[in-house]
């Protein structure tokens, strides 16, 4: 029944239809407190061929009661923008610079104490695949209350109660008894929920789901969706959802931010970028979509692979897949990384001045 | 578990039973002939060759051998020898062709300098070796661990004997620091002293290669799923490096362990010759150098016997660290 919350939701209706210059993230006057505020991040990881440049320059927010979706293909910087803001990378193998604030702390350079302090509590992550994400040796109660053991002072018995309790919340069946089951026990969904108990433990102001229905079953992952889109309105918590899905970003997302090659390349109220995507990148995204109104031999493929992070194209990055790129004068893509820019509520990277005009074009074509 | 572990006891009996069958088989095929062995240098002859034969059953047919020994094993038998009768009880593993001294006896005589041979050199190699290998995985890549990786491979990758050799001279005999191995009835304290020089030194080679496994199990469970979330709950290091990583890390050192222990219970040839221990290897080597087939057998299924038991300590210690694996 909450699949998409936003729907009636007259803000992001009005914001949808009536542009404003500030970007979108930052649009509707009922928006919740920034919860997280990433400015200018960047991560890189030494390798034997040289510094991976995981995610470079990236800036966004997460606020209250809302729900980014970070999109792009693997290996686009999703997952380790969001792995930074719980400090999860290795600092002797990584290098990141830039700002993270966490409900108004700054977590890039932040000593083991502070981290400690906001993981779970203020931040806590869903991983995409349950089963790894658990520890095949612990029971799952035991690995909840460990998390509320961390943070609240309290005798096990009580943080014992509490895994229970959560372990209901989210809707497992006999909670008692599956507290004290391995994660073995569990069926792929349970699993994920029991995940979701325990990214929800402490309550925390931040979810970072991480591809949380990757490894479900599809009629698995409708129901993950609208467990974390129901907690989300009960606990009032921004949710980060991670995912490759398009589908699943048009059901949950308000905002949303697509990543490629360790950069964002389209910021925006979600309804108006999945309607029309303005970076020629998104635009191949929906297009590899399939369709349930169209009849549809093949689908719809991006030509080539992403590029090496070691070694990025010069230019746009996305310049050697790009399908419009013969409609910008000159070899603008290939010399000059493109800004940022904001164009109506959103931020696109792109050298075409007006690019929504070209792609509907080439939608047409 | 119980039909586990009938089950086990099922595979454990036929596994020994070919073994006892293929030491036999192997003894009678190859060169060895104890009749040779036992003659005296200076008067042996064609008749004297063939008395010792006949005193000892050696000519009668293997399979009559055999099933005789495979009898003695299950409901005990009188063994003639030299005119004397012999009552050798259940489990018989008859009497030494040489000593006239029942290789049960032998062996449990020597097994207490092997078994605590044994058991100090786990620990040694366990502390010394996990330790290692838990430190090098958590600092990996950094020059403290290639300087580990290094020392350890160079280190088990020189021959054993020309460690134990090189320890044994310089430590027990030029400069005299651990001393000399006795025997268990010198008392405890001179028996346990005698054990501690082979014990450090084979514990130290054992090491090197625990150093290695422990090091790349830990950085495999370091880089898990689960220890990620582990340490995203907000628990200390500690915790999620000993509580989440290393007790995954260590069930396929279990394994290895195993192995290794049932290697050592059953006597380290070379250890216990260099370093005069009283122990099983030694009893194997002599027993072999003599054609002394009982003796020879009794080694070998004490030795086998100990890889089925080690074997089944490793399944049920897996199904405790380990809650997906079911004994079955």
């Amino acid at each position: 029944m909450t699949a998409q919350p936003h729907a009636d939701d007259p803000t992001v209706a009005v914001a949808a239809t009536e542009p404003e210059p500030i970007p979108a993230a930052r649009a509707g006057k009922d928006d919740g407190e920034v919860v997280l505020e990433i400015t200018d991040l960047s991560v890189r990881f030494p390798s034997d061929e040289g510094p991976v440049n995981a995610v470079q320059g990236l800036s966004y927010q997460a606020r209250l009661g809302r729900t980014l979706a970070i999109v792009g293909e693997s290996g686009s910087g999703k997952s380790v923008s969001t792995m930074a803001v719980l400090g999860l990378h290795n600092p002797k193998r990584s290098m990141i610079t830039g700002s993270i604030l966490l409900d108004g702390e700054e977590v890039v350079g932040a000593d083991e104490q502070t981290m400690r302090r906001l993981r779970s509590s203020t931040a806590a992550m869903i991983f995409q695949d349950p089963l790894s994400a658990l520890h095949p040796f612990y029971k799952v109660g035991g690995q909840i209350a460990e998390a509320y053991l961390a943070h609240n002072n309290v005798s096990r018995e009580v943080a014992r109660k509490r895994a229970v309790e959560m372990l209901d919340l989210v809707g497992i069946p006999n909670p008692q008894r599956r507290a004290k089951q391995y994660p073995h026990e569990f069926s792929g969904g349970m699993r994920q929920r029991a995940m979701i108990a325990l990214g929800l433990v402490n309550n925390p102001k931040l979810l970072i789901a991480d591809e949380p229905t990757t490894a479900l079953d599809v009629t698995v992952q409708a129901q993950i969706l609208d467990l974390i889109n129901n907690l989300q309105m009960e606990f009032g918590s921004a949710v980060i959802l991670i995912t490759h899905d398009l589908g699943v970003v048009a059901e949950v997302a308000d905002d949303i931010l697509v990543m490629y090659a360790g950069r964002a390349v389209e910021r925006g109220l979600a309804k108006d970028v999945l309607a029309h995507p303005m970076h020629p990148y998104t635009y191949a995204l929906l297009q590899s979509l399939p369709s349930t109104h169209e009849d549809q031999d093949q689908l719809l493929t991006i030509k080539g692979s992403p590029p090496s992070l070691v070694n990025l194209p010069p230019g746009c990055s996305f310049h050697p897949r790009c399908a419009v790129r013969d409609r910008v004068p000159g070899d603008l893509c290939v010399t000059q990384l493109p800004e940022l820019r904001p164009i109506g509520t959103r931020q696109v990277r792109c050298h075409l001045a007006d690019p929504e005009r070209v792609l509907e074009e080439e939608m047409r074509a | 578990m119980l039909v586990y572990l009938g089950k086990r006891m099922l595979m454990a009996l036929s596994v020994l039973l070919t073994v006892v069958v293929a030491t036999f088989l192997l003894f009678f095929m190859g060169p060895s002939d104890p009749a040779q062995a036992l003659c005296p240098d200076t008067k042996c002859n064609d008749a004297k060759l063939s008395e010792i034969r006949h005193a000892l059953k050696l000519d009668r047919p293997v399979s009559d051998q055999l099933s005789e020994y495979l009898r003695g094993m299950v409901a005990g038998r009188q063994i003639e020898y030299g005119g004397t009768s012999l009552d050798c009880k259940a489990p018989c593993l008859g009497y030494s062709f040489r000593s006239r001294v029942e290789v049960k006896e032998a062996v449990l005589s020597k097994f207490p300098s092997t078994a605590m041979l044994a058991l100090m050199t786990m620990v040694m190699f366990l502390v010394t070796g996990v330790t290692i290998g838990v430190y090098a995985a958590r600092r990996r890549g950094t020059r403290l661990d290639r300087l580990v990786v290094g020392v350890s491979q160079v280190v088990g990758s020189i021959p054993s004997y020309i460690l134990l050799l090189l320890f044994a001279l310089y430590l027990t005999v030029l400069y005299p620091i651990f001393p000399r191995a006795t025997g268990i009835n010198d008392g405890a304290g001179p028996w346990l002293a005698g054990l501690i020089a082979p014990a450090v030194i084979l514990g130290l080679i054992y090491s090197t290669s625990y150093v290695r496994f422990t090091r790349a199990s830990m950085i495999d469970t370091l880089a898990q799923d689960y220890v990620r979330t582990a340490r995203s709950k907000g628990i200390s290091e500690q915790r999620v490096v000993y509580k989440h990583a290393f007790r995954a890390a260590m069930s396929p050192v279990v394994t290895i362990l195993g192995l290794d222990m049932a290697g050592l219970l059953s006597g380290t040839l070379i250890t216990e010759r260099i370093f005069e221990v009283d122990g099983m290897g030694r009893l194997a080597i002599t027993s072999l150098g003599l054609d002394d087939l009982p003796m020879i057998m009794g080694t070998v299924l004490v030795g086998c016997f100990l890889v089925v038991l080690m074997n089944l300590l490793v399944d049920i210690a897996y199904s405790f660290i380990d809650p997906r694996v079911r004994l079955s």
